[in-house]
Protein backbone atom coordinates (compact mmCIF):
# COMPACT_ATOMS: atom_id res chain seq x y z
CA UNK A 1 0.00 0.00 0.00
CA UNK A 2 2.90 2.30 0.72
CA UNK A 3 3.87 2.05 -2.95
CA UNK A 4 0.42 3.29 -3.95
CA UNK A 5 0.65 6.43 -1.83
CA UNK A 6 4.20 7.26 -2.84
CA UNK A 7 3.26 6.70 -6.50
CA UNK A 8 0.35 9.11 -6.15
CA UNK A 9 2.67 11.72 -4.67
CA UNK A 10 5.22 11.08 -7.41
CA UNK A 11 2.54 11.37 -10.12
CA UNK A 12 1.67 14.88 -8.95
CA UNK A 13 5.31 15.82 -8.56
CA UNK A 14 5.90 14.68 -12.16
CA UNK A 15 2.97 16.68 -13.48
CA UNK A 16 3.98 19.79 -11.54
CA UNK A 17 7.66 19.52 -12.47
CA UNK A 18 6.78 20.31 -16.14
CA UNK A 19 9.43 17.77 -17.11
CA UNK A 20 9.86 18.17 -20.91
CA UNK A 21 10.41 14.43 -21.41
CA UNK A 22 7.17 13.55 -19.61
CA UNK A 23 5.21 16.23 -21.46
CA UNK A 24 6.68 15.03 -24.76
CA UNK A 25 5.37 11.55 -23.99
CA UNK A 26 1.95 12.90 -22.95
CA UNK A 27 1.70 15.06 -26.06
CA UNK A 28 2.65 12.19 -28.37
CA UNK A 29 0.10 9.92 -26.64
CA UNK A 30 -2.66 12.47 -27.16
CA UNK A 31 -1.58 13.10 -30.74
CA UNK A 32 -1.42 9.43 -31.72
CA UNK A 33 -4.62 8.34 -29.96
CA UNK A 34 -6.43 11.53 -31.00
CA UNK A 35 -5.60 11.06 -34.69
CA UNK A 36 -6.43 7.36 -34.46
CA UNK A 37 -9.85 8.08 -33.02
CA UNK A 38 -10.51 10.78 -35.62
CA UNK A 39 -9.66 8.32 -38.38
CA UNK A 40 -11.65 5.53 -36.70
CA UNK A 41 -14.66 7.86 -36.34
CA UNK A 42 -14.38 9.08 -39.95
CA UNK A 43 -14.52 5.47 -41.12
CA UNK A 44 -16.47 3.79 -38.32
CA UNK A 45 -19.45 6.14 -37.92
CA UNK A 46 -20.45 5.92 -41.62
CA UNK A 47 -19.85 2.17 -41.58
CA UNK A 48 -21.98 1.67 -38.46
CA UNK A 49 -24.71 3.96 -39.79
CA UNK A 50 -24.71 2.15 -43.12
CA UNK A 51 -25.09 -1.19 -41.37
CA UNK A 52 -28.00 0.12 -39.33
CA UNK A 53 -29.84 1.94 -42.10
CA UNK A 54 -29.17 0.12 -45.36
CA UNK A 55 -30.49 -3.39 -45.97
CA UNK A 56 -28.20 -5.58 -48.04
CA UNK A 57 -27.42 -9.30 -48.23
CA UNK A 58 -24.79 -10.38 -45.70
CA UNK A 59 -25.62 -7.56 -43.30
CA UNK A 60 -26.11 -9.89 -40.33
CA UNK A 61 -22.75 -11.52 -41.02
CA UNK A 62 -21.07 -8.10 -41.26
CA UNK A 63 -22.52 -7.07 -37.87
CA UNK A 64 -21.34 -10.33 -36.26
CA UNK A 65 -17.89 -9.86 -37.78
CA UNK A 66 -17.70 -6.30 -36.46
CA UNK A 67 -18.71 -7.45 -32.98
CA UNK A 68 -16.03 -10.15 -33.10
CA UNK A 69 -13.38 -7.62 -34.11
CA UNK A 70 -14.20 -5.58 -31.03
CA UNK A 71 -12.24 -8.23 -29.17
CA UNK A 72 -9.15 -8.16 -31.44
CA UNK A 73 -6.04 -8.74 -29.32
CA UNK A 74 -3.85 -5.63 -29.77
CA UNK A 75 -0.68 -7.66 -30.07
CA UNK A 76 -2.15 -9.52 -33.07
CA UNK A 77 -3.01 -6.19 -34.72
CA UNK A 78 0.53 -5.05 -33.93
CA UNK A 79 2.00 -8.15 -35.52
CA UNK A 80 -0.12 -7.83 -38.67
CA UNK A 81 0.63 -4.11 -39.07
CA UNK A 82 4.31 -4.85 -38.44
CA UNK A 83 4.39 -7.54 -41.14
CA UNK A 84 2.65 -5.21 -43.61
CA UNK A 85 4.89 -2.21 -42.90
CA UNK A 86 8.12 -4.18 -42.47
CA UNK A 87 10.80 -3.53 -45.11
CA UNK A 88 10.26 -7.13 -46.16
CA UNK A 89 6.47 -6.65 -46.23
CA UNK A 90 4.07 -5.47 -48.95
CA UNK A 91 4.12 -1.79 -47.87
CA UNK A 92 7.72 -1.71 -46.70
CA UNK A 93 8.70 0.76 -49.40
CA UNK A 94 6.81 3.46 -47.48
CA UNK A 95 9.36 3.24 -44.66
CA UNK A 96 6.63 3.80 -42.08
CA UNK A 97 7.65 1.21 -39.50
CA UNK A 98 8.74 2.62 -36.13
CA UNK A 99 7.08 5.96 -36.74
CA UNK A 100 4.12 7.67 -35.05
CA UNK A 101 2.15 7.12 -38.28
CA UNK A 102 2.45 3.34 -37.89
CA UNK A 103 1.14 3.69 -34.34
CA UNK A 104 -1.83 5.73 -35.54
CA UNK A 105 -2.59 3.05 -38.12
CA UNK A 106 -2.53 0.25 -35.53
CA UNK A 107 -4.72 2.14 -33.08
CA UNK A 108 -7.15 3.06 -35.85
CA UNK A 109 -7.59 -0.62 -36.68
CA UNK A 110 -8.25 -1.35 -33.00
CA UNK A 111 -10.70 1.51 -32.47
CA UNK A 112 -12.61 1.16 -35.75
CA UNK A 113 -14.69 -1.96 -34.87
CA UNK A 114 -15.69 -0.44 -31.53
CA UNK A 115 -16.79 2.86 -33.06
CA UNK A 116 -18.62 1.10 -35.91
CA UNK A 117 -20.33 -1.56 -33.77
CA UNK A 118 -21.46 0.87 -31.06
CA UNK A 119 -22.65 3.37 -33.69
CA UNK A 120 -24.64 0.58 -35.30
CA UNK A 121 -26.15 -0.43 -31.96
CA UNK A 122 -26.96 3.20 -31.09
CA UNK A 123 -28.73 3.89 -34.38
CA UNK A 124 -30.51 0.55 -34.39
CA UNK A 125 -31.92 1.29 -30.95
CA UNK A 126 -33.51 4.62 -31.90
CA UNK A 127 -37.14 4.36 -30.83
CA UNK A 128 -39.28 2.96 -33.72
CA UNK A 129 -41.96 5.52 -32.83
CA UNK A 130 -39.51 8.29 -33.70
CA UNK A 131 -38.69 6.59 -37.00
CA UNK A 132 -42.40 6.24 -37.82
CA UNK A 133 -43.05 9.84 -36.92
CA UNK A 134 -40.26 11.01 -39.22
CA UNK A 135 -41.68 8.92 -42.05
CA UNK A 136 -45.25 10.03 -41.48
CA UNK A 137 -44.18 13.65 -41.67
CA UNK A 138 -43.19 12.94 -45.26
CA UNK A 139 -39.39 12.74 -45.05
CA UNK A 140 -37.55 11.17 -47.96
CA UNK A 141 -35.36 8.14 -47.26
CA UNK A 142 -32.16 10.16 -47.07
CA UNK A 143 -33.78 12.84 -44.92
CA UNK A 144 -35.10 10.16 -42.60
CA UNK A 145 -31.66 8.55 -42.35
CA UNK A 146 -30.10 11.89 -41.46
CA UNK A 147 -32.68 12.56 -38.75
CA UNK A 148 -32.25 9.10 -37.23
CA UNK A 149 -28.47 9.58 -37.09
CA UNK A 150 -28.94 12.97 -35.44
CA UNK A 151 -31.35 11.37 -32.98
CA UNK A 152 -28.62 8.84 -32.08
CA UNK A 153 -25.83 11.44 -31.77
CA UNK A 154 -25.21 10.86 -28.05
CA UNK A 155 -24.83 7.13 -28.61
CA UNK A 156 -22.41 7.93 -31.46
CA UNK A 157 -20.41 10.25 -29.22
CA UNK A 158 -20.28 7.48 -26.62
CA UNK A 159 -19.02 5.14 -29.36
CA UNK A 160 -16.23 7.58 -30.20
CA UNK A 161 -15.30 7.93 -26.50
CA UNK A 162 -15.12 4.15 -26.18
CA UNK A 163 -12.93 4.04 -29.28
CA UNK A 164 -10.60 6.63 -27.75
CA UNK A 165 -10.42 4.54 -24.57
CA UNK A 166 -9.43 1.48 -26.54
CA UNK A 167 -6.75 3.40 -28.46
CA UNK A 168 -5.26 5.25 -25.49
CA UNK A 169 -5.13 2.24 -23.15
CA UNK A 170 -3.47 -0.08 -25.64
CA UNK A 171 0.18 -1.11 -25.29
CA UNK A 172 0.96 -4.28 -27.31
CA UNK A 173 0.35 -2.94 -30.81
CA UNK A 174 2.12 0.42 -30.44
CA UNK A 175 5.06 -1.33 -28.82
CA UNK A 176 5.46 -3.58 -31.86
CA UNK A 177 5.01 -1.02 -34.62
CA UNK A 178 6.36 2.05 -32.79
CA UNK A 179 9.33 0.37 -31.14
CA UNK A 180 9.13 2.52 -27.95
CA UNK A 181 11.97 4.74 -29.22
CA UNK A 182 12.79 7.39 -26.64
CA UNK A 183 11.74 10.87 -27.70
CA UNK A 184 10.21 9.60 -30.94
CA UNK A 185 7.62 6.84 -30.48
CA UNK A 186 7.47 6.42 -26.71
CA UNK A 187 3.94 6.94 -25.39
CA UNK A 188 2.42 6.65 -21.93
CA UNK A 189 1.55 2.96 -22.09
CA UNK A 190 4.88 1.81 -23.53
CA UNK A 191 6.71 3.99 -20.99
CA UNK A 192 4.72 2.26 -18.22
CA UNK A 193 5.62 -1.17 -19.60
CA UNK A 194 9.29 -0.15 -19.79
CA UNK A 195 9.45 1.18 -16.21
CA UNK A 196 7.72 -1.97 -14.97
CA UNK A 197 10.30 -4.18 -16.68
CA UNK A 198 13.04 -1.98 -15.22
CA UNK A 199 11.60 -2.63 -11.79
CA UNK A 200 10.68 1.00 -11.10
CA UNK A 201 7.12 0.14 -10.08
CA UNK A 202 6.60 3.47 -8.38
CA UNK A 203 7.34 5.51 -11.52
CA UNK A 204 5.32 3.06 -13.63
CA UNK A 205 2.32 3.46 -11.36
CA UNK A 206 2.77 7.24 -11.28
CA UNK A 207 2.68 7.28 -15.09
CA UNK A 208 -0.45 5.10 -14.92
CA UNK A 209 -2.11 7.64 -12.67
CA UNK A 210 -1.19 10.41 -15.11
CA UNK A 211 -2.72 8.36 -17.96
CA UNK A 212 -5.92 7.89 -16.00
CA UNK A 213 -6.00 11.60 -15.23
CA UNK A 214 -5.62 12.41 -18.96
CA UNK A 215 -8.53 10.11 -19.77
CA UNK A 216 -10.61 11.92 -17.19
CA UNK A 217 -9.81 15.29 -18.79
CA UNK A 218 -10.72 14.01 -22.28
CA UNK A 219 -13.96 12.53 -21.02
CA UNK A 220 -14.92 15.64 -19.10
CA UNK A 221 -14.38 17.68 -22.26
CA UNK A 222 -16.56 15.37 -24.33
CA UNK A 223 -19.17 15.29 -21.58
CA UNK A 224 -19.26 19.09 -21.65
CA UNK A 225 -19.92 18.95 -25.41
CA UNK A 226 -22.70 16.45 -24.79
CA UNK A 227 -24.33 18.63 -22.14
CA UNK A 228 -24.19 21.74 -24.28
CA UNK A 229 -25.84 19.78 -27.08
CA UNK A 230 -28.60 18.70 -24.68
CA UNK A 231 -29.34 22.30 -23.70
CA UNK A 232 -29.51 23.57 -27.26
CA UNK A 233 -31.87 20.76 -28.05
CA UNK B 1 -22.22 10.88 -48.54
CA UNK B 2 -19.98 13.88 -49.35
CA UNK B 3 -19.47 14.78 -45.68
CA UNK B 4 -18.09 11.34 -45.01
CA UNK B 5 -15.76 11.60 -47.98
CA UNK B 6 -14.55 14.98 -46.84
CA UNK B 7 -13.93 13.82 -43.27
CA UNK B 8 -12.04 10.79 -44.52
CA UNK B 9 -9.86 12.95 -46.73
CA UNK B 10 -9.25 15.31 -43.83
CA UNK B 11 -8.28 12.40 -41.61
CA UNK B 12 -5.90 11.04 -44.20
CA UNK B 13 -4.46 14.50 -44.66
CA UNK B 14 -3.85 14.76 -40.91
CA UNK B 15 -2.20 11.37 -40.95
CA UNK B 16 0.22 12.35 -43.65
CA UNK B 17 0.88 15.60 -41.80
CA UNK B 18 1.99 13.68 -38.70
CA UNK B 19 4.22 11.54 -40.80
CA UNK B 20 5.65 14.51 -42.63
CA UNK B 21 6.48 16.27 -39.37
CA UNK B 22 7.96 13.08 -37.94
CA UNK B 23 10.03 12.58 -41.08
CA UNK B 24 11.18 16.16 -40.83
CA UNK B 25 12.27 15.66 -37.23
CA UNK B 26 14.23 12.64 -38.45
CA UNK B 27 16.17 14.77 -40.95
CA UNK B 28 19.57 14.71 -39.19
CA UNK B 29 21.11 11.30 -39.83
CA UNK B 30 19.27 8.79 -37.73
CA UNK B 31 19.86 5.07 -37.49
CA UNK B 32 17.90 2.30 -35.85
CA UNK B 33 19.59 -0.16 -33.57
CA UNK B 34 17.84 -3.34 -32.40
CA UNK B 35 19.09 -4.35 -28.99
CA UNK B 36 17.99 -6.29 -25.95
CA UNK B 37 15.85 -5.07 -23.08
CA UNK B 38 18.53 -6.02 -20.55
CA UNK B 39 21.09 -3.82 -22.31
CA UNK B 40 18.69 -0.91 -22.46
CA UNK B 41 17.52 -1.38 -18.86
CA UNK B 42 21.10 -1.30 -17.60
CA UNK B 43 21.24 2.37 -18.63
CA UNK B 44 24.38 1.95 -20.74
CA UNK B 45 22.78 3.47 -23.85
CA UNK B 46 21.93 6.54 -21.79
CA UNK B 47 25.63 7.47 -21.65
CA UNK B 48 26.89 5.78 -24.82
CA UNK B 49 24.48 7.22 -27.39
CA UNK B 50 24.62 10.91 -26.42
CA UNK B 51 28.43 10.77 -26.63
CA UNK B 52 28.22 9.24 -30.10
CA UNK B 53 25.61 11.74 -31.24
CA UNK B 54 27.69 14.64 -29.97
CA UNK B 55 30.72 13.40 -31.87
CA UNK B 56 29.08 12.50 -35.19
CA UNK B 57 25.65 14.14 -35.24
CA UNK B 58 24.09 10.73 -35.81
CA UNK B 59 21.09 9.94 -33.65
CA UNK B 60 20.58 6.30 -32.70
CA UNK B 61 17.04 5.06 -32.07
CA UNK B 62 17.09 1.92 -29.96
CA UNK B 63 14.41 -0.72 -30.44
CA UNK B 64 14.77 -2.85 -27.30
CA UNK B 65 13.35 -6.36 -27.72
CA UNK B 66 14.43 -9.94 -27.02
CA UNK B 67 17.62 -11.25 -28.62
CA UNK B 68 15.74 -13.47 -31.07
CA UNK B 69 13.45 -10.65 -32.15
CA UNK B 70 16.34 -8.19 -32.49
CA UNK B 71 18.10 -10.53 -34.94
CA UNK B 72 14.83 -11.08 -36.84
CA UNK B 73 14.34 -7.31 -37.19
CA UNK B 74 17.82 -7.04 -38.67
CA UNK B 75 17.23 -9.91 -41.08
CA UNK B 76 14.04 -8.28 -42.32
CA UNK B 77 15.82 -4.98 -42.86
CA UNK B 78 13.74 -3.07 -40.31
CA UNK B 79 16.81 -1.76 -38.47
CA UNK B 80 20.28 -0.68 -39.58
CA UNK B 81 22.39 -2.25 -36.88
CA UNK B 82 21.99 -4.85 -34.11
CA UNK B 83 23.64 -4.90 -30.67
CA UNK B 84 22.95 -8.23 -28.97
CA UNK B 85 24.57 -11.03 -26.99
CA UNK B 86 24.19 -14.32 -28.84
CA UNK B 87 27.60 -14.76 -30.43
CA UNK B 88 26.93 -18.15 -32.04
CA UNK B 89 23.70 -16.96 -33.67
CA UNK B 90 25.35 -13.69 -34.72
CA UNK B 91 28.24 -15.47 -36.43
CA UNK B 92 25.88 -17.89 -38.17
CA UNK B 93 23.66 -15.09 -39.51
CA UNK B 94 26.70 -13.10 -40.61
CA UNK B 95 28.00 -16.19 -42.43
CA UNK B 96 24.62 -16.51 -44.13
CA UNK B 97 25.07 -12.97 -45.44
CA UNK B 98 22.41 -11.16 -43.42
CA UNK B 99 24.88 -9.05 -41.48
CA UNK B 100 28.36 -7.67 -42.05
CA UNK B 101 31.27 -6.31 -40.03
CA UNK B 102 30.53 -7.91 -36.69
CA UNK B 103 32.69 -6.68 -33.81
CA UNK B 104 32.98 -7.90 -30.23
CA UNK B 105 32.08 -5.02 -27.90
CA UNK B 106 32.10 -6.05 -24.27
CA UNK B 107 31.32 -8.85 -21.84
CA UNK B 108 29.35 -9.18 -18.68
CA UNK B 109 29.46 -12.28 -16.57
CA UNK B 110 27.27 -14.69 -14.70
CA UNK B 111 27.77 -15.98 -11.19
CA UNK B 112 26.57 -19.05 -9.34
CA UNK B 113 24.74 -18.19 -6.13
CA UNK B 114 23.62 -20.48 -3.36
CA UNK B 115 22.75 -20.78 0.31
CA UNK B 116 25.59 -19.53 2.56
CA UNK B 117 26.03 -23.07 3.98
CA UNK B 118 26.72 -24.41 0.45
CA UNK B 119 25.43 -27.98 1.07
CA UNK B 120 26.66 -29.27 -2.32
CA UNK B 121 30.10 -27.66 -1.72
CA UNK B 122 30.22 -26.06 -5.18
CA UNK B 123 32.64 -23.37 -4.02
CA UNK B 124 35.38 -26.04 -4.17
CA UNK B 125 34.94 -26.15 -7.96
CA UNK B 126 36.50 -23.86 -10.55
CA UNK B 127 34.26 -24.82 -13.47
CA UNK B 128 30.57 -23.93 -13.58
CA UNK B 129 29.62 -27.19 -15.31
CA UNK B 130 31.36 -29.24 -12.60
CA UNK B 131 29.57 -27.17 -9.95
CA UNK B 132 26.20 -27.95 -11.53
CA UNK B 133 27.13 -31.65 -11.59
CA UNK B 134 27.76 -31.46 -7.83
CA UNK B 135 24.38 -29.81 -7.27
CA UNK B 136 22.67 -32.55 -9.29
CA UNK B 137 24.60 -35.31 -7.50
CA UNK B 138 23.65 -33.89 -4.11
CA UNK B 139 20.01 -33.53 -5.20
CA UNK B 140 20.19 -29.93 -3.95
CA UNK B 141 17.53 -27.36 -4.88
CA UNK B 142 18.16 -25.21 -7.97
CA UNK B 143 16.00 -22.36 -9.23
CA UNK B 144 15.91 -21.88 -13.00
CA UNK B 145 14.50 -18.83 -14.78
CA UNK B 146 12.72 -21.14 -17.21
CA UNK B 147 11.74 -18.17 -19.42
CA UNK B 148 14.01 -18.66 -22.44
CA UNK B 149 15.93 -15.51 -21.52
CA UNK B 150 19.64 -15.06 -22.14
CA UNK B 151 20.35 -16.15 -18.57
CA UNK B 152 18.17 -19.23 -19.00
CA UNK B 153 19.99 -20.10 -22.23
CA UNK B 154 23.32 -19.74 -20.47
CA UNK B 155 22.14 -22.05 -17.69
CA UNK B 156 20.94 -24.70 -20.14
CA UNK B 157 24.24 -24.55 -22.02
CA UNK B 158 26.09 -25.22 -18.75
CA UNK B 159 23.87 -28.23 -17.95
CA UNK B 160 24.56 -29.55 -21.44
CA UNK B 161 28.26 -29.11 -20.83
CA UNK B 162 27.89 -31.08 -17.61
CA UNK B 163 26.04 -33.82 -19.53
CA UNK B 164 22.97 -33.54 -17.33
CA UNK B 165 19.30 -33.14 -18.25
CA UNK B 166 18.04 -30.98 -15.38
CA UNK B 167 14.35 -31.08 -16.15
CA UNK B 168 12.43 -33.42 -13.84
CA UNK B 169 15.35 -33.89 -11.45
CA UNK B 170 14.69 -33.63 -7.74
CA UNK B 171 15.11 -30.06 -6.53
CA UNK B 172 15.06 -28.44 -10.01
CA UNK B 173 12.49 -25.63 -10.18
CA UNK B 174 11.60 -23.70 -13.34
CA UNK B 175 9.77 -20.55 -12.30
CA UNK B 176 9.24 -18.77 -15.63
CA UNK B 177 9.95 -15.32 -14.16
CA UNK B 178 12.54 -12.58 -14.11
CA UNK B 179 15.92 -12.54 -12.35
CA UNK B 180 14.84 -10.75 -9.20
CA UNK B 181 11.93 -13.14 -8.68
CA UNK B 182 14.27 -16.10 -9.23
CA UNK B 183 16.69 -14.79 -6.60
CA UNK B 184 13.88 -14.29 -4.11
CA UNK B 185 12.64 -17.86 -4.65
CA UNK B 186 16.19 -19.23 -4.36
CA UNK B 187 16.66 -17.37 -1.08
CA UNK B 188 13.38 -18.66 0.35
CA UNK B 189 14.02 -22.24 -0.74
CA UNK B 190 17.74 -22.29 0.19
CA UNK B 191 18.42 -23.13 -3.46
CA UNK B 192 21.22 -22.50 -5.94
CA UNK B 193 20.70 -20.16 -8.89
CA UNK B 194 22.58 -18.67 -11.83
CA UNK B 195 22.41 -14.88 -12.05
CA UNK B 196 23.89 -12.11 -14.13
CA UNK B 197 26.21 -10.04 -11.98
CA UNK B 198 24.37 -6.76 -12.59
CA UNK B 199 21.08 -7.94 -11.13
CA UNK B 200 22.83 -9.55 -8.15
CA UNK B 201 24.78 -6.35 -7.37
CA UNK B 202 21.61 -4.30 -7.68
CA UNK B 203 19.44 -6.39 -5.35
CA UNK B 204 21.73 -8.07 -2.82
CA UNK B 205 21.67 -5.23 -0.28
CA UNK B 206 18.15 -4.08 -0.93
CA UNK B 207 16.42 -7.44 -0.83
CA UNK B 208 17.90 -9.11 2.25
CA UNK B 209 18.63 -12.36 0.40
CA UNK B 210 20.08 -15.44 2.09
CA UNK B 211 22.43 -16.08 -0.86
CA UNK B 212 26.13 -15.75 -1.50
CA UNK B 213 28.43 -15.89 -4.54
CA UNK B 214 29.87 -19.41 -4.65
CA UNK B 215 31.51 -19.50 -8.07
CA UNK B 216 32.69 -16.82 -10.49
CA UNK B 217 35.34 -16.19 -13.11
CA UNK B 218 34.93 -19.36 -15.19
CA UNK B 219 35.35 -18.22 -18.84
CA UNK B 220 32.25 -20.29 -19.65
CA UNK B 221 30.28 -17.74 -17.60
CA UNK B 222 31.20 -14.80 -19.82
CA UNK B 223 28.52 -13.31 -21.99
CA UNK B 224 29.86 -11.72 -25.16
CA UNK B 225 28.09 -8.70 -26.63
CA UNK B 226 28.55 -7.92 -30.30
CA UNK B 227 27.48 -5.28 -32.80
CA UNK B 228 26.99 -5.73 -36.54
CA UNK B 229 25.44 -3.93 -39.51
CA UNK B 230 22.60 -5.16 -41.68
CA UNK B 231 24.05 -6.16 -45.05
CA UNK B 232 23.26 -3.37 -47.56
CA UNK B 233 23.39 -5.90 -50.39
CA UNK B 234 20.33 -7.59 -48.88
CA UNK B 235 18.57 -4.39 -47.88
CA UNK B 236 19.73 -1.45 -50.02
CA UNK B 237 17.71 1.10 -48.04
CA UNK B 238 19.68 0.66 -44.78
CA UNK B 239 21.89 3.49 -43.56
CA UNK B 240 25.04 1.53 -43.91
CA UNK B 241 27.59 4.32 -43.60
CA UNK B 242 26.09 5.66 -40.39
CA UNK B 243 25.80 2.11 -39.05
CA UNK B 244 29.49 1.54 -39.79
CA UNK B 245 30.38 4.82 -38.08
CA UNK B 246 28.48 3.60 -35.03
CA UNK B 247 30.20 0.21 -35.01
CA UNK B 248 33.70 1.57 -35.39
CA UNK B 249 33.08 4.21 -32.73
CA UNK B 250 31.85 1.66 -30.18
CA UNK B 251 34.90 -0.46 -30.88
CA UNK B 252 37.23 2.55 -30.74
CA UNK B 253 39.24 3.43 -27.62
CA UNK B 254 36.83 6.30 -26.93
CA UNK B 255 33.69 4.13 -27.03
CA UNK B 256 35.39 1.40 -25.05
CA UNK B 257 36.50 3.89 -22.37
CA UNK B 258 32.89 5.01 -21.88
CA UNK B 259 31.77 1.39 -21.48
CA UNK B 260 34.54 0.75 -18.95
CA UNK B 261 33.60 3.85 -16.96
CA UNK B 262 29.89 3.04 -16.95
CA UNK B 263 28.33 2.34 -13.56
CA UNK B 264 24.78 1.20 -12.81
CA UNK B 265 22.56 3.24 -10.48
CA UNK B 266 24.14 1.51 -7.50
CA UNK B 267 27.66 2.43 -8.59
CA UNK B 268 28.70 -1.04 -9.79
CA UNK B 269 30.64 -1.67 -13.01
CA UNK B 270 28.58 -3.98 -15.24
CA UNK B 271 30.48 -4.42 -18.50
CA UNK B 272 34.06 -5.15 -19.41
CA UNK B 273 34.90 -3.73 -22.87
CA UNK B 274 36.84 -6.15 -25.07
CA UNK B 275 36.72 -4.81 -28.65
CA UNK B 276 40.33 -3.69 -28.40
CA UNK B 277 42.20 -6.74 -27.24
CA UNK B 278 45.43 -5.03 -26.14
CA UNK B 279 44.80 -1.39 -25.39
Amino acid sequence: MQEMTSSLVRAFELLLSLDPVLYGIIFLSLQVSGLAVIAAAALGVPAGAGLALVRFPGREAAVSLLNTFMGLPPVVVGLVVYLILSRSGPMGFLGLLYSPTAMVAAQTILAFPIVAALTHAGIASVDPIVKDAIRSLGATTSQAARLVVIEARYAILAAVIAGYGRAAAEVGAVLMVGGNVEGYTRVMTTAIALETSRGDFELALALGIVLLFLSLVVNLALRAVQKRGALVR
Amino acid sequence: MPIVARTSIAALGLLSLVHASAAHAAEPARIRCASTTSTQNSGLFGVLLPAFEKKTGIKVDVIAVGTGQALALGRRGDVDVVFVHAKEDELRLAAEGWFVDRRDVMVNDFILLGPPGDPARVSEEKSAAAALARIAAAGAAFVSRGDDSGTHKMELALWRKAGIVPRGRRGYMEIGQGMEAALRVASEKAAYALSDRGTWLAVKDRKNLALRVLLEGDPALFNQYGVMAVNPRRHPHVRFEEAMAFISWIASPEGQRIIAAFRDKNGNPLFIPNAVSHP
